[in-house]
């Protein structure tokens, strides 16, 4: 490992570890309630849905609608489990989750497999339907607890644990996506036809990116389950897959640091809005209109956020001579990629 | 020894012969344009060569294999690489990373030593890099390693192309119109890339070309395509007189 | 018999999916867009029709049927002013950022009805007042036979219009290619509010002959059924009206038969695997074709 690759990853985690102090210090001073402590372990949840969906739409470049329903397979999974086989303490619920996630993979391949050479909104449609297949499903077994939901799965509200699952997890899918795996997922999205004449193997690298973006999702499914304690199928509908694709999308695609941004701030911010419930959901329905037009490209477009970044602006600002920046994020444009050639080459433009 | 064999290789459309009983081989190290009038096929041997379409009839060998149904990437892993007539870069990507999404197929790390960051993932990354290095190097293309593919000018985004083809580590390099919209000095220098990509590395090279003067000024052999079928063939001062040809490009005098 | 009745049932409501469809499929075909909106248009009309006949039409002679200019007028206005405010700045953006939007819409007018009438649903008056028709012993309602046969005279008139009039083959024009439209002299942004205009004229005729069978009016009203026309026309092939049709009639007899004979709480998951099925089969619908990229 180079000397300047060490130095950002103990930066980094070093930051993590500060952002968790502060928190922990300010509930321990009773500045954040039980209240604001309940919307941040949604916003461990929100951020691995939102990063795992990015790997689809944002890196892969296919838009899926369906996202929820492997979170609901992860939401299942781990409340049987804990349910029925339960282990206790805080390995059991590692041990769900890492069922539940394998469990959510196992559908993202078989569903993935069939349905990813579709182009476009084909995919989209068809992941819509997909998800809500699982939806009808699970209210017609009965061993998943039917229409009346599944209950009493064992609580695990425990922010420090769900602190650093999110924190890994965000963590393992970046730097998967920054490997050689992640920069062919990416030329997908950039080429599909260059791609394939680059040696890319596309169906594979298809497949893998929706796989681990299943995975992620049934982690978060699991976090989800075990948080609230009561899951029926009905939370898992399209609407919360659209929900999901919006923290994406408002992050701006293919950027992480932007979808755990927007994820954060699209969960606080409509609890703040609580107080104007009527008119809530208005809002936001409002402010995702205006934000598209306004800046479709996202909040950060395709940019990462890094700190070795700032601190090497800074180091030339007072003069000293920096290190080589330590990864190159590519140049901010507009997502012009998903334009309409994918499914139709029509000419554009009036 | 040759590297590429056509054996009386065809595509039907729906009833239509795109191409019909084309013959081509090209020895190890040759230079080969082929040439035609719009619409006679030419990148569709392209397309048949690389794999994206299958031909109805005939053979078509790498280095004596069959290669003929095989999808178009594991094409390019026994050796096949091509530019496209309209550029088709990753564009948001940087220029490093363009060559190294072709060296994809070389590099052997598993996702989760990629997950990991495992010793192998240095080892590779690093390898992977330096050699990328080494092409735009010789491309004289190391100035834009960290730039956005789509931020560099019109010429050295089809050079780029060239060099993530030769990214791939191919055997034969197939070009689809790479002067297409340069000017003239752009055209020289990219001359001097084909010739260099002959002579430094002695890629066997085929490429399809409008641009006469590039046509005559480096190209060995040509083979002209009209209609889906051959024409002629043969070196380039016959074919320019050639009157078979002249009347397909010109039409027939009175 | 039984069975003949349930798919009388599934053409009746199959026949409402296909003017849906229709709607979805035009301005698919021409815009390149998943207007997620559309399904909110049948709801607005289904308040329109909802408070035109308690305001206007109660305690008068006139038929409540008329209902339907009002209807027409209101849906077919907010379809263009969808069009204009939000779909308009966007027309270059990339395709994501308009399905957000469309999302974004869709969302606005839900939350908008739910928070002006509330969230609870409202009745419909009876709108065919007339007894059912007998036909072979089984009782058929009058509203079953007008859905059928105005969606087939919709139908035929909308293909005339595509295919002989001046503006329909503006439409296609543009369907091809904006630039090259506009290059000949076509105005696309009259074009374009214009396709907006008939689907959204259509969902208004669709709102009223749903709420003829299914008296209820509500905020969500318009989500799934929206979802499940725009699943009709991706069955049929998107883009074509025949397909939209062909694709809404048998998912609306799919729909009943299933209810009726296997199970009612299934039928959704049937109805989306048929669209599974369809697009693995036939990757552009059972009418429509398979474009790949050209290299």
């Amino acid at each position: 490992m180079p000397r300047e690759k060490r130095i950002t990853y103990l930066i980094n985690l070093s930051l993590i570890i500060l952002l968790f102090a502060i928190i922990t210090i300010l509930e321990a001073a009773g500045i954040f309630a039980g209240y604001m402590m309940s919307i941040l372990r949604l916003v461990t949840i929100n951020i691995i849905l939102a990063t795992s969906l990015n790997i689809t739409v944002g890196n892969l470049g296919q838009i899926t609608l369906g996202h929820a329903g492997f979170m609901s397979i992860g939401a299942y999974t781990a409340g049987l489990f804990a349910k029925n086989i339960g282990l206790a303490g805080v390995p059991g619920y590692l041990i769900g989750l890492l069922l539940a996630g394998l469990f959510a993979a196992l559908f993202g391949v078989a569903i993935g497999v069939p349905v990813l050479r579709l182009r476009g909104d084909y995919l989209a449609i068809v992941t819509l339907a997909f998800g809500e297949i699982i939806r009808v499903l699970i209210e017609y077994f009965d061993f998943t607890g039917g229409a009346q939901g599944l209950n009493g799965i064992p609580r695990m509200q425990n922010f420090t644990v769900m602190y650093f699952v999110a924190a890994l997890s965000v963590a393992l899918m970046y730097s998967i996506m920054t490997s050689r795996h992640g920069r062919a997922i990416l030329s997908i999205r950039e080429d599909e036809i260059a791609s394939e004449s680059s040696g890319i193997n596309v169906t594979f690298y298809k497949t893998m990116a929706f796989t681990l973006s299943s995975f992620f999702a049934g982690i978060a499914g699991a976090m989800h389950a075990h948080n609230i304690g009561t899951i029926g199928a009905g939370d898992f509908g399209y609407n919360r897959s659209f929900d999901i694709l919006v923290m994406v999308v408002l992050g701006g695609m293919g950027s992480f640091t932007g979808a755990v941004l927007s994820a954060t701030v699209l969960t606080i911010v409509p609890e703040m809005l609580r107080e104007f419930a009527d008119y809530r959901m208005i809002i936001y329905s409002l402010l995702l209109i205006i934000i598209m037009i306004f800046r479709p490209e996202g909040l950060l477009g395709r940019k990462e956020f890094h700190i070795t970044n700032v601190i090497n602006r800074l180091k030339k600002k007072f003069g000293k001579s920096p290190p080589k920046p330590v990864s190159v994020s590519p140049k901010p444009d507009a997502a012009e990629k998903f334009d309409r050639t994918d499914s139709s080459s029509k000419g554009r433009g009036t | 020894m040759n590297v590429l064999s056509c054996e009386n290789v065809g595509i039907n459309f729906g009833g239509l012969k795109a191409v019909n009983d084309f013959n081509l081989t090209i020895d190890e190290g040759e230079l080969i344009g082929l040439i035609g009038p719009n619409g006679a096929g030419k990148t569709t041997v392209f397309n048949l060569i690389t794999g994206v379409y299958t031909p109805t009839e005939g053979t078509i060998k790498l280095q004596g294999v069959p290669i003929n149904g095989q999808k178009p990437h594991l094409i390019v892993h026994q050796g096949i690489a091509r530019t496209f007539q309209n550029i088709r870069l990753f564009s948001h990507l940087t220029v490093l990373e363009n060559l190294k999404i072709a060296q994809n197929k070389d590099m052997s790390y598993s996702p989760f030593s990629g997950m990991l960051r495992l010793g192998k993932y240095w080892q590779e990354e690093k390898e992977s890099t330096e050699k990328a290095i080494e092409i735009l190097d010789v491309f004289d293309m190391t100035k834009f390693a960290y730039q956005a593919a789509n931020s560099l000018p019109y010429g050295a985004q089809r050079k780029l192309e060239i060099a993530r083809a030769m990214a791939t580590d191919p055997k034969l390099l197939l070009l689809d119109e790479p002067a297409a919209g340069m000017n003239p000095t752009e055209t020289d220098e990219l001359m001097d890339t084909i010739m260099l990509i002959r002579n430094e590395f002695g890629i066997t090279t085929l490429l399809i070309e409008h641009d006469m003067r590039l046509v005559l000024g480096i190209c060995e052999r040509l083979t002209v395509l009209n209609y889906g079928e051959i024409l002629a063939e043969g070196n380039p001062r016959e074919i320019i007189n050639d009157p078979k040809v002249i009347e397909a490009y010109l039409g027939k005098g009175e | 018999m039984n069975f003949l009745l349930q798919l009388l049932n599934g053409l009746q409501i199959g026949s409402i999916y296909a003017l849906v469809a229709l709607g979805y499929t035009m301005v698919y075909g021409i815009a390149l867009l998943i207007n997620f909106a559309h399904g909110e248009i049948i709801m607005i009309g289904a308040y329109t029709v909802v408070f035109s006949i308690q305001l206007i039409f109660a305690g008068t002679d006139i038929p409540y049927v008329f209902a339907i200019i009002p209807t027409v007028i209101i849906c077919t206005l907010v379809g263009m002013l969808i069009e204009r405010l939000a779909y308009k700045p966007l027309r270059n953006s990339p395709r994501i950022s308009n399905l957000i939007t469309a999302i974004g819409v869709s969302l606005l007018l839900q939350n908008t009805m739910m928070k002006v009438f509330g969230a609870q649903s409202r009745s419909v008056p009876k709108i065919f007042d007339h007894k059912p028709i007998e036909v072979f012993g089984a009782n058929i309602s009058i509203s079953t036979i007008v859905t059928i046969v105005v969606t087939l005279v919709l139908t035929i008139s909308l293909q005339i219009f595509m295919k002989k009039t001046k503006y329909g083959k503006a439409m296609v024009a543009t369907s091809e290619d904006y630039g090259a439209a506009s290059l000949v002299g076509i105005n696309v942004d009259s074009t374009l509010t214009l396709t907006f205009a008939i689907g959204s004229a259509l969902a208004g005729v669709a709102s009223l002959l749903y709420v003829s069978s299914y008296p209820q009016a509500a905020p969500l009203m318009g989500s799934m059924l929206g979802i499940k026309a725009f699943t009709a026309a991706v069955v049929g092939g998107i883009g074509l009206i025949p397909g939209a049709v062909l694709g809404g009639l048998i998912l609306g007899i799919l729909e009943a038969l299933t209810k009726a004979f296997i199970s009612s709480r299934l039928s959704d998951a049937i109805v989306f695997g048929l669209l599974i099925l369809v697009l693995l089969i036939r990757p552009g619908g059972l009418l429509g074709e398979d474009h790949k990229e050209k290299v």
